[in-house]
């Protein structure tokens, strides 16, 4: 019975098989390809033979290299491949675009290789016979490097070298079992059948693991993708997992990390227009999805500019992908408002990648960002417009490759804005790609039409974990950049443009109004003021010339009375008297 | 005359009698250890060339238990494999060699019908 797990709906649970603990007791290969081993839980089960299938040039031969090249040079596992359909050089000219020189590691003993040719032409029948020769040759190939691993490449071919369909089936469960008790990690690649996983039903005798890879083509864009359709004894993802082929190897992208984990910041980081800052009380939270999105042309791309020109000026890197406007076009629409990226671009601080969502598949997009990411660190990821990836793929896919991508850089710290064109008959709180439940910050710009005009307004929908004003701002595009305006609530609501102009004239004329009473007033109170001070010193004078008055007279009566004293004495020394002492 | 790799329908059926083909046969079975396949197609190969070409073969019997680096040098899958090295081209004939019929087919002995 092979065991699955149990199936989990819904994103937020899909990529649990990357949490999934190890088996106890089962041991695995691990591949070396990325995310297949997060998928599988830890690898291929080790000593087993595991198969691989899917249609032509859906990359089984790729993997089964890959898992062979891997484990040679990453693992310290030689390994054996035998190959049906091509020889030895055209399989290392083949993988040598992806930097594996297979014929160096053959050279050191790491792998071998056995090119068994079968045509039928050359064959006749005529009895019992028995493939023993594939096992020597497969058992010499293994001991001629001490190979753990095994790749049979793709053994089906057989079946169209031999008639006798009876011994070829007792062989091949011969071969399987063999290669179990050899202890070897074997895959086994085979071509997808009609309705069945190989077309030879090679999955009777390969029971232990089966990955299907597919190659599908929706629209004009192909996407491949894998699933373990069983690993027994195990639990894994089972999911389909979208995975690419580049020059660096096959890298499985399972939605990474997805237990909502990821560690957070509380620092704030500046949006790049003061104002704004102010708005959401500091900033954006370091490492938090900003969506903004709007109608065309409401300056969904200028605040992008703003907050890679914040970035790099605080010595930052930030990484700007276009998927509308070429770099230069970027630098010259901005330098227009003020904000000159050439520098920051010269100083290698910001990087923009531009592309057309077309370009790629959504996997290869969703990889470009993870290795660009990987390579620039940067601090800020800018995505301008995300509502043009419905273009390069299924809308569910794009969704679901967005949420990777978001948490992808949530995961790794990286605050991201996500530009998201609004159409102008949707909704305004709502992405074409419905991803706003995963955005902490949300920022709308909309064109509010008022006194025949039609201006910008920005609000805040919504801000996790922050104190953010709730009014509408109008936002003006100036040769400076952003300018957020003051808030005018008339009875129509916010006043923007030349209605808000007029508000503003008619506050102008009344505070001047205002004072000019004021003045008025004040001269009133200096006359006044004035006149009282007149008076006090009229009064003063007055005063003081009393008090001369008062000392004239005293000095008058003192001048008299000394005179009448003298007279006195006088007459009573002519009486020639003693003087009558009083 | 009965020539091998020009033989017609009529005397090909009619070829008990030892011939004198122009070539030397040389001929190589391989084996991997003595099983009652290899023993058999061994028997089975020496009665045929005793009755087709007399003293014209050479038969080499290769034990790639012994040897089994030249499996790979010869292409050899199945067990027992008979390989006519020459006259050219190389054929292969796989089996006990107990179906005469085909062994002659596929030693070109006789046209494929």
């Amino acid at each position: 019975m092979p065991h699955d797990a149990p199936v989990r709906c819904g994103p937020e649970t899909a990529g649990a098989a990357s949490d999934l603990p190890p088996a106890p007791g089962l041991p695995k290969t691990p591949t070396g390809i990325r995310g297949l081993d997060e998928i599988t839980g830890g690898g291929l089960p080790r000593g087993r033979p595991t198969l691989v299938c899917g249609s032509a040039g859906c990359g089984k031969t790729l993997l089964a290299m890959e898992f062979l090249v891997r484990g040679a040079t990453q693992y310290g596992e030689p390994g054996a491949c035998i190959t049906f359909e091509e020889t030895e050089a055209e399989l290392a000219q083949n993988v040598r675009s992806l930097g594996f020189d297979v014929e160096a590691m053959v050279a050191d003993n790491r792998l071998a290789f056995d090119h068994i040719h079968v045509d039928k032409r050359e064959i006749e029948e005529t009895g019992e016979y028995d493939l023993e020769g594939l096992f020597l040759r497969l058992g010499l190939a293994i001991d001629s490097v001490g190979a753990k691993r095994v790749v049979l490449d793709t053994i089906e071919s057989l079946f169209s070298g031999f008639s006798n369909m009876a011994v070829l089936r007792s062989e091949l469960r011969r071969l399987f079992r063999w290669l179990k008790d050899k202890g070897v990690t074997a895959v086994i690649t085979a071509e997808r059948g009609d309705g069945t996983l190989t077309r030879q039903g090679l999955e009777e005798y390969v029971s232990d693991c089966v990955i299907l890879l597919d190659h599908r083509v929706h629209e004009q864009l192909s996407t491949r993708r894998m699933r373990v359709v069983k690993y027994r004894g195990t639990s894994h993802g089972t999911n389909e997992y979208p995975f690419l082929i580049d020059e660096q190897g096959i890298s499985v992208l399972p939605v990474t990390s997805l237990g909502l984990s990821h560690r957070v910041s509380s620092e704030r980081v500046s949006t790049g227009v003061p104002r704004l800052d102010a708005m959401l009380g500091g900033g954006y939270y370091r490492g938090s999805s900003v969506l903004v999105s709007g109608t065309a042309g409401s300056g969904k791309s200028t605040m992008s500019a703003h907050l890679a020109d914040a970035t790099c000026r605080r010595g930052e890197r930030c990484l700007y992908l276009a998927f509308e406007e070429s770099r230069d076009q970027i630098v010259r629409n901005m330098r227009s408002i003020g904000l000159e990226l050439q520098q920051w671009l010269v100083e290698g601080l910001l990087r923009i990648e531009s592309s057309r969502p077309t370009l790629h598949g959504l996997e290869m997009h969703l990889a470009h960002v993870h290795r660009l990411v990987a390579q620039f660190k940067p601090h800020t990821v800018i995505i301008d417009p995300i509502s043009n990836f419905t273009t390069a793929g299924v809308h569910s896919d794009a969704a679901a490759m967005m949420l990777r991508l978001m948490d992808f850089l949530k995961s790794n710290g990286i605050t991201a804005m996500f530009v998201n064109l609004t159409s102008g008959t949707g909704a305004l709180e709502a992405t074409d790609i419905g991803v706003s439940s995963l955005i902490d910050t949300w920022i709308i710009l909309r064109d509010i039409e008022a006194g025949g005009e039609r201006n910008r307004g920005l609000y805040v929908i919504k801000s996790r974990g922050m104190k953010h004003s709730n009014q509408i701002r109008e936002f003006l595009i100036t040769a400076n950049g952003i300018d957020l305006q003051d808030v005018y609530v008339g009875p129509e609501g916010v006043l923007t443009g030349s209605l808000r102009a007029a508000q503003e004239a008619r506050e102008r004329a009344a505070a001047a109004m205002r004072e000019h009473e004021m003045q008025q007033r004040q001269a009133d109170l200096d006359r006044r003021r004035a006149v009282l001070q007149a008076q006090i010193i009229a009064l003063q004078h007055e005063a003081k010339s009393v008090e001369h008055e008062l000392q004239a007279e005293r000095a008058q009566y003192e001048a008299e009375s000394r005179t009448l004293e003298e007279q006195r004495l006088a007459a009573a020394l002519r009486r020639g008297g003693e003087p009558v002492g009083t | 005359m009965n020539v091998p790799m020009a033989n017609s329908k009529g005397n090909a059926q009619a070829a008990p009698q030892p011939q004198t083909p122009p070539e030397q046969w040389e001929l190589r079975l391989y084996t991997a250890g003595h099983t009652p396949k290899s023993v058999l197609a061994f028997k089975n190969l020496k009665r045929i060339c005793d009755e087709h070409m007399p003293g014209q073969y050479h038969i080499e019997v290769i034990d790639l238990m012994q040897n089994p680096r030249l499996a790979k040098e010869d292409q050899i899958i199945a067990i027992p494999t008979l390989v006519r090295r020459l006259p050219a081209p190389l054929r292969k004939i796989i089996g006990d060699l107990s179906d005469e019929e085909r062994t002659l087919v596929g030693l070109q002995l006789r046209p494929r019908n």
